[in-house]
């Protein structure tokens, strides 16, 4: 442990690994945070699952057919999204059966073509993720990214509000809630790919889900949830990556294991909270 | 009378079938519709196409001056109503000034004192920092309605806006609903089941039937109609 430390603290590690993977860590933990609100509150939680899983099918076709696995699993991943959420949306066949159905697939193939291949090292990557070997691009894709989120969340705030609480009347006051859905679904998508590099395209939904319930323990306000699901996604994100340094885990795991921490906290102080109001 | 709504021969269809054909009627500002209807009649339709989300197959809405479709303040019905959603009920409220805020990012001070008033007027002002999921269904619905009188400059279209509230609350929000007509002359459409007290505090009904003709006519000349009878005859 005395050696990680000391390996922490050379500034070669610092700024050659440990730097990107706070900026491109941090960048996507507010991103899905963030997003994660209104995935949650309109009941699309799965989602988040669901495209990572086609997100993990489309980039094992990338690497076995050798291509950049950005330039595949974005858009594959984008046009999924766009999918699910019509799915979800109309009633023919319902959304989480359809994310089920969509996901299981798409991890079926992806591990067959990479199995068959050979490639289930390399493959193995985005199962579990890398944020020590994020590359510069990926950084500044999600510096990037985050930037748009965070505008988004500022600019359209009151709509995004709206579109969230109840869709009907947001499209009643002249919202078009169709064009934001769609914005949703793209950032949403993009997110997902670049924190399955990161976390792993098996606990990227939980960087999604687990924020917002936490924070949904102990605020009442919409505003508060938002704030605080950003902030104890980035928090939680520091703690864990710190752990999994210190101790040798596996960082995706760890930041996953912090944020249910986070929520367990959470909810105990709720019930504190509760407790002292009603004497 | 001024005119504040007039729908001209409109012709709408939902998944392919026809459900509303050359239904025509006129409101002028001030007065109170209640639109009755089975289930399937097309009235959810209709308030789609009144509040311009939904395309027509034929015919106008005409709006009366300076009133746009997002100027009508709307309570949709609310079977979906998530109760775990975190939000305050001033949030909830000041949602209704959207529509009147155009492209600005955020809200002016006049628009949160609008939202103030809207929630005096209708006694929910020391719930405005309460969080919605605690409120009674009546004190829910009362926010709903002070959101959409947000939105409101002149027309109120509540859909359904007692159904699953106990009878002292529906009591109540009916009492609410008919001093905004009589009192501040808001025009009113109201989608209701409730034919009883429909026409008790309606001067215009309009009955959609699955069938093609429908009525409409003051609740006096309904319940001479034959049409009434059905439904008044299932209430009694």
């Amino acid at each position: 442990m005395n050696e990680n430390i000391r390996l922490m603290f050379t500034p070669e590690f610092f700024r050659a690994i440990l730097l990107p993977a706070l900026i491109g860590g941090i960048a996507i933990t507010i991103c899905s945070s963030l997003l994660g609100v209104t995935l949650v509150l309109k009941k699309y939680s799965m989602i988040g699952d669901g495209l990572s899983h086609i997100g993990y099918g489309a980039l094992s076709v990338a690497a076995v057919m050798n291509l950049a696995p950005l330039k595949v699993a974005l858009p594959v991943v984008i046009i999924a999204a766009f999918i699910l959420l019509r799915l979800s949306e109309s009633s023919k066949l319902s959304g989480d059966s359809a994310i089920a159905f969509f996901s299981t697939t798409a991890l079926a193939v992806g591990i067959l073509v990479s199995s068959k291949a050979g490639l289930t090292n390399d493959v193995s990557h985005y199962m579990f993720g890398s944020i020590l070997a994020m590359s510069k691009s990926d950084v500044i894709l999600s510096v990037v990214l985050a930037v748009i989120v965070i505008l988004a969340f500022i600019l359209l705030y009151d709509r995004i509000f709206s579109v969230t609480f109840d869709e009907s009347f947001a499209r009643a006051t002249g919202v078009n809630s169709g064009i934001y859905n769609m914005v949703f679904a793209v950032l949403t998508a993009v997110t997902v790919v670049l924190g399955m590099m990161m976390m792993g395209s098996l606990l990227i939904s939980s960087l999604i889900v687990i924020p917002t319930l936490t924070a949904m323990r102990l605020c009442s306000s919409f505003k508060g949830v938002v704030l605080v699901s950003g902030a104890v996604s980035v928090a939680s994100f520091l703690i864990g990556i710190m752990i999994s340094l210190l101790f040798n885990t596996a960082p995706g795991a760890s930041i996953v294991i912090v944020n249910t921490a986070f929520f367990l906290l959470f909810s105990m102080l709720e019930r504190v909270v509760r407790r002292s109001g009603r004497s | 009378m001024k005119k504040i709504l007039e729908c001209d021969k409109i012709a709408a269809s939902y998944d392919g079938t026809k459900v509303l054909s050359s239904l025509s009627f006129t409101l002028n500002e001030g007065n109170f519709l209640c639109i009755l209807g089975e289930n399937g009649s097309g009235k959810s339709t209709l308030i789609k196409c009144l509040l311009g989300i939904k395309e027509l197959d034929s015919g106008r809405i005409i709006m009366g001056e300076g009133l746009r479709q997002r100027d009508i303040g709307y309570l949709p019905q609310h079977t979906t109503l998530q109760n775990n959603f975190p939000a305050t009920v001033m949030e909830v409220v000041l949602s209704g000034c959207l529509g009147r805020r155009g492209l600005r990012p955020f809200y002016s001070a006049e628009e949160k004192k609008l939202a103030r008033q809207a929630m005096e007027r209708l006694g929910i002002a020391d719930l405005a920092k309460r969080s919605c999921r605690e409120l009674s269904g009546g004190q829910q619905q009362r926010m709903f309605l002070a959101r959409a009188l947000c939105a409101a400059k002149k027309l109120l279209l509540l859909d359904e806006p007692v159904t699953g509230l106990d009878p002292a609350a529906q009591a109540e929000m009916y009492g609410l609903i008919t001093e905004l007509n009589k009192k501040d002359g808001m025009t009113v459409i109201m989608v209701s089941h409730d034919v009883v007290n429909s026409l008790e505090c309606a001067d215009r009904i309009l009955c959609l039937c699955s069938c093609d003709h429908s009525f409409f006519g003051t609740p006096e000349e309904y319940v001479g109609s034959h049409i009434s009878s059905k439904f008044i005859g299932e209430q009694k």
